[in-house]
């Protein structure tokens, strides 16, 4: 079991002359989960920018596998998937031609293809119709079938489970549980709570 | 390099699916050349004289207007994020947005000037190379004009201001591109106006990806 | 050596030595002004073409000059604020991007009152002039830019970025437009540049080259260590400097 795979060690963030947060430290390695909570506007999404490489912290250092981010930067990013607030998807493309770029960005392709994943986070019979017509939950479902499509060994996830409905949640759930079994570190923020199985680590920013 | 052609092909489906996007700098650029007649009068030789210049300032305006919209959707439905967090050098994806740029507005500039040349009373040999010196010059003001509008990229009005910080650098392609038409339809030699024109689009071939690359990771920190 | 230059870029002890030595660089500069201006407008000869008017050159030649060299400090700046991240360097790039557009101002001002006595219009598009023009552009839109973006940090790596974008483009944009003035060149001379120059004309002349510098630093320092202790508000050392109410 290797541990400190991903380290952040005395993180800060400051907003104009105040800090958001600060002496931040995190080390996860295989299996790990963990759950950053707070308040609105305690700095959650600001930190996840800062772990997935997105900003450069104020303060402190973010390493994988022992090496600062900076300097492997894209190898980091080989091996990372952040679902952001937004979706990161084009609404004048088809979910289907949305995900097809990411199929290609993953080194290693998965094992199923782009249909069967949105088939698995329940969205159906949508893959040809242009994304501006999905609802906001159908949206996200596109967003997060990317999970199944570019194997990754860190998801950073922003509110994953916004706009689901219960059948989504529980797919998501479902889909965490198991990336963690598989050895995958997942670090999420969510107003709702996931209920995973085992409890995983809270960190709570102030 | 799969990907580069990939992301190229995307970003001109979207625009043959947004169509109004790249229909408005063309039409602006008809528009534009076409008021300076009516601002000037008709006569043939005063046409002729300011015709390089007015077509080529009404080209880099047509481009101008193009710009804003180069990032702004990726920025607001989140692909930009995306495309900063991808392992391939951003540089690279951001010459093929910029490719795209200039194939959704700088080509049609170039197969529009003929009939503009026309309206302006530019001699008929000439027009080819009308069109050379926008083949030549409409890639650098995508390449350059890219760069401001990474740098703008996520502001409101960030149209305006694009215009303020990217005309000055315009500056050289337009000296060069008119005088060479204006030089040619004298009857003269245009080889080191091309010549230059050429060294300029190496120039900002080799450094505006990457600058306009740096403007948006820091936009987007 | 390196050790202190080092020390020194800390907003700290910054603040503290530019306090100490501004007085002076004050000073220098107004002895130096005063001094070139006496000499250039009294003492120096008349021009045996152009008279008693060209002698605004003694305040146009160096506002000239210091629109370019302000920029290239700007540029140093904005490229230490990329790679190291000083918040000096930052604040520096901010503070003088005013001043170096006030000079690029007043050279054309001056350009164009010199223009007036000697071909009659108020402006003329020569290249040194347009060239001038162009580059109170780019001071304009570094400006704008920092101005426009909210996020302060944002800001002043963004519009470094530009000044840097802006210093590899001056050398093409001054190319293009001597090329372009040679092409359009009327049949009267137009050039701007200074008549022969004796050395009663050069001393004063760079005796105001220097003293622009030495105002340019003075005035540099003055705004730096305001935006010093309005950036760095919260921290411990302003705290302190407010209450007890001395530098």
């Amino acid at each position: 079991m290797e541990s400190g795979v991903f380290k952040a060690s005395n993180l800060a963030c400051y907003r104009g002359e105040e800090p958001l947060f600060q002496h931040v430290n995190i080390e996860l390695g295989d299996g790990d989960i963990l759950e950053v909570a707070g308040e609105n506007g305690s700095g959650k999404t600001s930190l996840l920018r800062i772990l997935c490489g997105l900003s450069p912290p104020d303060d402190g250092e973010v390493s994988w596998r022992g090496q600062p981010l900076c300097e492997v930067r894209n190898n980091f990013f080989l091996e990372m998937l952040y679902v952001g607030h937004q979706n990161g998807l084009k609404d004048d493309l088809t979910p289907l031609e949305n995900l097809a770029l990411d199929v290609l960005h993953s080194e290693q392709p998965s094992q199923i293809t782009p249909v069967e994943a949105l088939e698995k986070l329940q969205l159906r019979h949508k893959n040809h119709v242009l994304c501006r017509s999905l609802s906001a939950g159908q949206k996200r479902r596109v967003a997060l079938a990317r999970l199944l499509l570019k194997p990754s060994k860190l998801w950073v996830l922003d509110e994953p489970i916004n706009a689901l409905d219960k059948a989504g949640r529980v797919a998501i759930k479902e889909l965490i549980q198991q990336h963690s079994q598989e050895g995958g570190i997942t670090i999420y923020t969510t107003h709702f709570p996931l209920e995973l199985k085992g409890a995983p680590q809270v960190m709570t920013l102030s | 390099m799969k990907i580069f052609w990939y992301r190229v092909k995307r970003d001109l489906l979207l625009a043959a699916r947004s169509r109004n996007e790249w229909l408005n700098p063309v039409l602006f650029f008809i528009i534009v050349t076409s008021l300076f007649p009516l601002g000037i009068g008709p006569e043939v030789n005063t046409l002729q004289t300011i015709a390089p210049g007015v077509i080529w300032v009404s080209a880099l305006l047509a481009t101008l207007l193009s710009l804003d919209s180069v990032f702004r959707s990726d920025f607001l439905d989140g692909s930009l994020e995306q495309m900063l967090l991808s392992p391939y050098p951003a540089s690279l994806l951001v010459l093929a947005k910029i490719l795209a740029h200039w194939l959704t507005t700088g080509v049609p500039l170039i197969l529009l000037s003929p009939l503009l040349a026309v309206f302006m009373h530019i001699p008929l040999t000439t027009i080819p190379l009308l069109m050379l010196t926008l083949l030549l010059g409409t890639p650098i003001l995508s390449l350059i004009g890219t760069i401001g509008a990474a740098l703008t990229v996520g502001l409101r009005r960030g149209g305006v201001l694009i215009s303020l910080l990217v005309l000055p650098l315009y500056i050289p392609v337009l000296i060069f591109a008119s005088s060479a038409v204006a030089t040619h339809a004298m009857g003269l030699s245009v080889e080191a106006h091309l010549s230059l024109l050429g060294g300029l689009l190496f120039f900002a071939l080799a450094l505006a990806p990457l600058a306009a690359a740096s403007a948006l990771r820091i936009a987007m920190e | 050596m390196f050790a202190w230059f080092h020390k020194l870029t800390a907003p700290k002890n910054f603040y503290r030595f530019a306090g100490i030595i501004n007085p002076w660089i004050g000073t220098i500069c107004l002895i130096l002004i005063l001094s070139g201006l006496y000499l250039g407008l009294f003492k120096a000869p008349p021009d045996y073409q152009q008279g008693e008017s060209y002698r605004i050159i003694f305040v146009h030649v160096p506002a000239a000059w210091m629109s370019m060299f302000v920029y290239m400090v700007m540029a140093c700046s904005a490229f230490m604020t990329l790679v190291w991240r000083y918040k000096l360097a930052g604040i520096i790039t901010e503070a003088s991007a005013a001043i170096g557009a006030s000079f690029t101002f007043l050279a054309l001002a001056t350009g164009s009152l010199w223009g007036k006595p000697m071909w009659g219009t108020w402006w003329v598009w020569d290249a040194r002039l347009t060239s001038e023009l162009i580059l109170l552009f780019l001071y304009l839109g570094y400006i704008a830019l920092n101005s426009a973006i909210e996020n302060k940090k944002t800001a002043t790596r963004a519009s470094a970025l530009l000044v840097l974008v802006g210093v590899i483009n001056i050398p093409i944009i001054h190319y293009s437009v001597e090329w372009w003035y040679t092409l359009h060149q009327p049949a009267t001379v137009t050039k701007m540049d200074k008549p022969s120059i004796h050395l009663d004309m050069l001393i004063p002349l760079l005796l105001m080259a220097l003293g622009f510098t030495f105002f340019y630093a003075f005035t540099l320092l003055l705004k730096v260590r305001t935006l010093l202790i309005m950036r760095e508000q919260k921290s411990k050392w302003v705290q302190e400097l407010l209450e007890h109410g001395k530098s």
